[in-house]
């Protein structure tokens, strides 16, 4: 990463050929928000599992690829949005879309005193330690017993699931039963929070605290020395994450409609995927989840039925991507054709001179 | 000595020898970090996968329970080896991620290996009569055979693996290599290899730790990530770099366990991880650190 000595704003204009990628992520995002309209619901239900696992495994290489801090413990933030969901539903009454958002504010608000303990580990250590973190939350959550059902969980019912804001209106203009209905509502919800991921984490990359990100992740002394808070921009993006996967949490929540401890805060299911899907498909790029989660959605079509082979075939081939191929599927791909679909890297321009660029490594 | 206060001796003296259990589980995890930093996430699982290889053994092969272990520890060291000459050899470096997400595979792939193979089932290593015996330790306090033998397990494993350290001369190469890589590699010592010995010495403590686990408790193959953390914690609050640190920070995440349990049951695991917790935020290097990093 090369940085400009003096300019501020940092150096960055528009890059050529932005129109264009503009124009065509706005066509496939328009095309998704109509398609319940020919849609069946299975389609619309295994567009649901990408889009959320999609998200998640957004803010997770926000995290691992951008941030340095390989976390396996965002199962943490899953289970906090989602109980939060339903300790709102449930207790107190609320909207289950506003259960959403709710789920976002606690599972970020208990991401600050969880980032105080963790960030004392460093590198490697880091990792348990937030795994340690996601299972004090799951075993203290299995202690709420008559709100919350303990250790086997509660569910919510059709009485709340059905009341949800904007169902009627769906039902109705669809021409549809409750039940699609809500198959529609969560499927809109999903596709709003993966374009509201990948907006937020594009620009974020692309923001000064992007730049100052990247240059932690380059060089951590050098950042600092050149007046980078490393803590708190380190912090920020903790938080940040643990926002958005609290969302994502609740909403997988939602559609479920039944939640449990041992579910809610599964390391296979919310971070072991979610790696996979990071690592296979290139980790530390925008573009590179997007691809993993085409391949793992692929894969579920093909292995649906071997269950436990699925999770070795997945193992294998994330362990064998990072050792052949450190850069994923799309690395490969970028660094043939030279394509970035959501570019992030700055090129430092020195007026009088032929464009300088630099790569990161 | 009034009951009550015996109850809680009773407690922490169950508490210690839990100790001892967690402090084996925790050694090879101790003893890869500080000689290559790397941490090894798989470690739990492949505790597991050793307790399979001895009930394998002494279950289809009708061993006894004590030649399969005897056998399980060079099959383990032997698989420590190979495992890290001709796949983690090759994560290490500056990026701490290959380490990390290749072991974290390795961990995804046994655990869902051992589910295909052994099924879900929860097994127990059948010892005989051992499991009944009990030492009467005096005021009505007994400790079993197993917990006792499992203290005693990972004290004779530090002690030997100290003694490796630091009166052999793989033990010194073991410690040039921890200590400046580069200059090792200079006078001579295959780094690779060296490496390749530590991660067999692990594998084999593992082996060691998984006969201890399966003669006293319950295993399934989905048990190995608990075992990782325990170990973790032991080791953290044990202080990086330090082997008799480590049991001594098993020994605190074995009493605030067996303490929690006397409490209420259902706190068993939770208080482990709050006491974990404390020692992270009033002593974040542990109580005997060693290493600085």
């Amino acid at each position: 990463m090369t940085v400009a000595s003096s300019a501020s704003p940092p150096p960055f204009t528009a890059t050529h050929g932005m129109a264009i990628r503009f124009t065509a992520f706005a066509l496939v995002a328009a095309a998704l928000l109509f398609l319940p309209i020919f849609a069946g619901r299975a389609l619309l239900q295994n567009l649901f599992f990408v889009f959320t696992m999609l998200s998640l495994a957004q803010y997770w290489n926000l995290l691992a690829g951008y941030a340095g801090l390989v976390s396996v413990g965002q199962q943490a933030f899953v289970g906090l949005g989602a109980y939060a969901l339903f300790a709102a539903a449930l207790i107190a009454g609320l909207d289950p879309l506003l259960g959403i958002l709710i789920g976002g504010v606690v599972a970020a608000i208990l991401a600050l005193p969880t980032a105080l303990v963790v960030f004392r580990l460093r590198g490697a250590y880091f990792a348990i330690g937030t795994w340690v973190a996601a299972e004090v939350f799951r075993l203290v959550l299995a202690q709420f017993k008559t709100t919350l059902g303990g250790g086997t969980g509660t569910s919510l019912g059709p009485d709340i699931t059905n009341q949800m804001f904007g169902l009627k209106w769906i039902a109705a203009t669809f021409d549809v039963r409750t039940p699609a209905a809500r198959d529609i509502a969560v499927y809109w919800l999903a596709l709003a929070l993966l374009l509201g991921t990948m907006a937020l984490v594009y620009l974020l990359l692309r923001s000064r605290r992007g730049l100052a990100l990247a240059a932690i992740r380059d060089s951590e002394a050098a950042a600092v020395s050149l007046g980078v808070d490393s803590f708190r921009t380190r912090l920020a993006i903790y938080v940040i994450a643990a926002f958005g996967t609290g969302m994502v949490g609740a909403l997988i929540y939602l559609q479920k409609a039944r939640v449990s401890p041992d579910a809610a805060f599964s390391v296979t299911d919310w971070t072991a995927y979610v790696i996979f899907i990071v690592v296979i498909g290139g980790i530390g790029t925008i573009e590179g989840p997007i691809v993993g989660a085409i391949v793992l959605y692929f894969l579920q079509d093909y292995l649906a039925h071997f269950g436990t082979w699925y999770l070795i075939t997945l193992g294998t081939l994330a362990a064998a991507v990072m050792l052949v191929a450190p850069k994923g599927l799309w690395g490969l791909f970028a660094q043939r054709f030279d394509v970035h679909v959501f570019p992030v890297r700055r090129h430092l321009t020195i007026s009088g001179t032929e464009e300088f660029e630099s790569k990161p490594d | 000595m009034p009951a009550a206060l015996l109850v809680w001796l009773d407690t922490v003296i169950q508490g210690i020898l839990l100790g001892g259990l967690y402090a084996l589980y925790a050694t090879g995890l101790s003893l890869i970090f500080g000689i290559m930093r790397l941490v090894n996430l798989a470690h739990g699982d492949l505790i597991i996968a050793a307790a399979f290889l001895i009930l394998a053994l002494a279950q289809f092969a009708g061993v006894d329970t004590l030649l399969a272990f005897a056998i399980a520890v060079p099959v383990m060291f032997a698989l420590g080896y190979l495992l890290q000459r001709y796949l983690l050899n090759r994560t290490l470096g500056e990026d701490i991620l290959p380490p990390l997400l290749v072991t974290f595979g390795l961990s995804i792939v046994i655990q869902n290996g051992l589910l295909e193979g052994f099924s879900a089932d929860t097994r127990r290593l059948p010892i005989g009569s051992l499991a009944g015996i009990s030492v009467p330790l005096g005021g009505g306090i007994a400790v079993g055979i197993m917990p006792l033998l499992s203290l005693a397990a990972a004290i004779v494993v530090i002690l030997g693996l100290n003694q490796l350290f630091y009166r052999t001369r793989l033990g010194r190469a073991l410690r040039a290599t921890s200590d400046d890589t580069g200059t090792a590699q200079l006078m001579g010592i295959n780094n690779q290899n060296i490496y390749a010995i530590a991660m067999g010495l692990a594998l084999a403590v593992c082996a060691v730790a998984a006969f201890f686990l399966g003669s006293r408790s319950t295993f399934d193959p989905t048990t190995g990530p608990a075992r990782l953390i325990y170990a973790f914690e032991a080791v953290i609050v044990g202080g990086l770099g330090s082997l008799w640190g480590t049991l001594a920070g098993g020994f605190v995440i074995g009493v605030a366990q067996t303490v929690g349990a006397r409490i209420n049951p259902e706190w068993q695991i939770l208080s482990g991880h709050v006491a974990f917790l404390v020692v992270l935020i009033l002593r974040p290097r542990g109580f005997f650190p060693r290493a600085f990093d």
